[in-house]
């Protein structure tokens, strides 16, 4: 019996669906029976090993597979003992992006569920400490989402400050070292 | 808590000191490999609390693949790891060639893995040189960057560059090997595994080495797994997890090399599994080399690889199935890659690196995902520091060869 | 009695006084030769570059010859090589470890990303150090090899070799 069969016993109409992509199978949960299936996957089926946790923006998607939800969290698992991976989809909504946190599961997923939260701003409920892992504490905005701009059009303050002051500063240097714009 | 501090606490009598002492370290720290920055409480010189910030070297490099094309992507991946590039080179053209549905060439694969290895050799060099260095033996430090040198020299006959070598292409490799590089690397592992004794003989029974790597930083098997430790991190704790031998890429399957392990999970055992990992790429290298000449003249990109500027679409060679009419069409315009998404992930030298790559058929990825084995070994060092000393966490740093470069991406 | 009848011009600017063990020579000259024999770099990689630049100071290329040791302290180095791509988050303390430094320092951007921000032109990334510092020397390459940094450290020395009044305790 296949893993996804044994899925599909245990929990019905939790399991959403699956897809294979290139020869890959991923299935797609409820988000509110996340931890009881991960849970479940760990302890029963093996999958030790949480190998990737990450988000995915499906903001302006123009592929043929249809996503309802704006963003999706990923799972990658990995089975040591049988050898066998095994891909988690959760739909998250654009209005209500949470998450049940699998934190107590998979210590490591800690760490990967902070930074999906700074780069997507999508939360994880029942995670420890929740903060931004990579941006600073007061950037404006999620830079993986499909809508944060690549180059900034506007200058993040902190830093605006910081080169204000360096060109002030820049006067008292010796010689003619200046900094651009000093 | 320490013992020596609590007599200490008593003696003086002091209430405030009840409050865990906060101290700073990095983000510049020459011990601390990169911009790591990490905040330890203290009590006494015992560390209760560590809280390690990163992010001090995001560069975005996520969000800039979304915006190139696959090809043009790769060249950042140079830039994750950049002690190992070729590793990195080598898993995103594998997660790219999956979703292609492209074979590589037997002699494509065979010179990727000597690569990579040669890369592994000289991540692990530069590691012994800077944790030694750290634990203070400067000798270790002059002695591996000689031998990295001569890695890197023959790196730069490969393909010109030292560090960020962008060897690998997708499809295969850049160039094919010259002669004379063959004979230059049949004489470095020749001469290699005496360098790796030469090393052995300085550190591995030095009282202050033992001292200072015996006990220090212990994870139980389990606890490794569940941390997300890989590569020697994990394998130290006695796990053989190898993505080499469970998920066989390029060339793996074809050579013959042994998963060295570690028993109590310590920091020595960590080191001794790295030094015994040389070995075994030195032996692979080998093997490689000798299975050389029997590709002789074969192609080294596939055939119907991507260009290195690549167009969105392109003449299909088979009738595809019209997208309205369902009617088969001869010469259709068909995405070149096509949509889907993929998991690939291979045995860098930090430990796992993955690529989780989603397609959405036009030419540049949707999302590209780097699992970095450095991001998730730094989100243990909090557990594996606590009780310890402040000076070991240099060696905590050390043994979990982190870079920032792929943590912070 | 006139410098330039009694004494002897041993090297340029340089003047022996015949049977003394004295020489005259300007006091800038003098400085700026005690300034280009031990310059002492900052222990501070970034990035990749970061790695050339041990590579440089390590057995093979040596950069000891040149009196150029790395100091792990800002207070006692003189010179700051940027070496890799440095971000919004981390500029502040790039311009922290600059401030601390004493008088002279001079700066040396490794490397594209510290020229000029290199391929990573994104939201989280400076396009070149000299935003916020005063640079000396630009050395582009991606990383640069040793050899180019060596090349950098010495047309520094050159710019130094050029200076003059940098001393007194009126700046």
């Amino acid at each position: 019996m296949s893993v996804v069969e044994k899925l599909r016993e245990r929990f019905g109409t939790a399991i959403l669906g699956e897809e294979v992509s290139c020869d890959q199978i991923s299935v797609y949960v409820d988000r509110e029976v996340l931890p009881e299936i991960m849970r479940f996957l760990h302890d029963e089926l093996d999958f030790k090993h949480l190998a990737d946790l990450c988000g995915v923006d499906y903001l302006g998607w123009k592929g043929k597979r249809q996503k309802k939800e704006r963003f999706e969290v990923v799972y990658n698992l990995y089975s040591i003992s049988r050898k066998e991976p095994l891909r988690i989809k959760v739909s998250v909504p654009e209005e209500d992006p949470r998450v049940p946190s699998v934190t107590s599961i998979w210590q490591v997923a800690n760490w990967f569920e902070r930074e999906c939260y700074d780069m997507f701003g999508i939360r994880f409920e029942g995670h420890p400490d929740l903060r931004r892992l990579l941006m600073p504490e007061n950037w404006p905005g999620h830079p993986l989402r499909k809508d944060h701009p690549l180059e900034l059009e506007e200058e993040w303050p902190e830093y605006e400050k910081l080169r204000e002051k360096a060109r002030e500063l820049s006067r008292y240097e010796w010689g003619d070292r200046r900094v651009r714009g000093g | 808590m320490a013992p020596t501090v609590e007599i200490h606490r008593k003696q003086i009598g002091h209430p405030e000191w009840d409050e865990p002492f906060v101290v700073n370290m990095g983000p510049q720290h020459p011990s601390t490999h990169g911009v790591l920055r990490l905040f330890l409480e203290l009590d006494g010189e015992t560390i209760v609390g560590c809280d390690p910030r990163i992010g001090y070297l995001h560069r975005g490099l996520e969000k800039l693949s979304e915006n190139l094309t696959y090809s043009q992507a790769l060249v950042l991946t140079d830039r994750l790891d950049y002690i190992s590039s070729a590793a990195n080179n080598t898993g995103y053209c594998l997660a790219v060639e999956k979703l292609l549905g492209l074979s590589v060439p037997r002699r494509a694969r065979l010179l990727r893995t000597i690569v990579c290895e040669m890369a592994r050799i000289s991540s692990h060099l530069l590691w012994l040189a800077t944790h030694a260095l750290d634990i203070g033996a400067m000798t270790v430090f002059l002695y591996c960057f000689r031998d990295r040198e001569w890695l890197l020299d023959i790196y730069e006959k490969i393909c010109g560059a030292r560090l960020t070598v962008s060897y690998t292409r997708i499809g295969g490799v850049r160039l094919d090997f010259t002669p004379e590089i063959v004979e230059e690397l049949y004489r470095f592992t020749e001469e290699f595994p005496a360098r790796i004794t030469d090393y052995e003989t300085l550190i591995d029974v030095n009282r202050i080495w033992l001292k200072r790597t015996k006990g220090v930083a212990v994870v139980p098997p389990e606890k490794a797994i569940n941390m997300g430790l890989t590569g020697p991190s994990l394998r130290g704790s006695g796990v053989p997890y190898d993505v080499r031998k469970f998920k066989p890429y390029d060339a793996y399957d074809e050579v013959e090399f042994e998963v060295p392990v570690g028993r109590n999970g310590d920091t020595y055992d960590r080191y001794r599994v790295r030094m015994e990992e040389m070995r075994q790429a030195n032996r692979i290298i080998r093997q490689c080399l000798d299975k050389l000449p029997e590709t002789e003249g074969e192609p080294v990109v596939a055939e119907g690889a991507p260009d290195l500027l690549m167009p969105e679409k392109k003449k299909s060679p088979q009738a595809v199935p019209h997208p309205k009419k369902g009617f088969l069409v001869k010469g259709a315009e068909v995405p070149v890659v096509p949509e889907g998404e993929v998991y690939v992930s291979i045995e860098a030298p930090k430990g796992e690196l993955g690529y989780y790559i989603v397609s959405d058929g036009s030419g540049k990825p949707w999302r590209v995902r780097v699992r970095a084995p450095s991001f998730v070994h730094i989100s243990a060092i909090p557990e594996m520091v606590k009780g310890h000393m402040v000076a070991d966490i240099i060696a905590v740093i050390g043994t979990l060869d982190v870079v920032l470069g792929e943590c912070d991406r | 009695m006139g410098v330039e009848k009694d004494t002897v011009e041993v090297a340029p600017d340089v003047r022996h006084i015949p049977g003394t063990p004295a020489f005259i020579t300007p006091l800038d000259k003098l400085i700026n030769w005690a300034r280009t024999g031990s310059l002492w770099p900052m222990t501070f990689g970034l990035a990749c570059c970061a790695i050339e630049m041990m590579a440089t100071g390590a057995s093979h290329h040596d950069l000891d010859r040149f009196g150029i040791i790395f100091r792990a302290s800002p207070r006692q180095a003189d010179v700051l090589i940027v070496a890799g791509t440095v971000t919004k988050k981390m500029a502040p303390v790039v311009r922290r470890v600059y401030d601390q430094m004493p008088e002279p320092r001079y700066v040396i951007a490794m490397g594209s990303c510290a020229c000029s921000g290199g391929v990573f032109r994104t939201y989280s990334t400076v396009q070149g150090c000299d935003e916020f510092l005063p640079v000396d020397v630009y050395i582009p390459g991606c990383p640069p090899r040793p050899e180019a940094l060596m090349y950098g450290l010495m047309k520094l020395q050159e710019k130094i070799r050029q200076e003059a009044g940098r001393w007194g305790f009126w700046r």
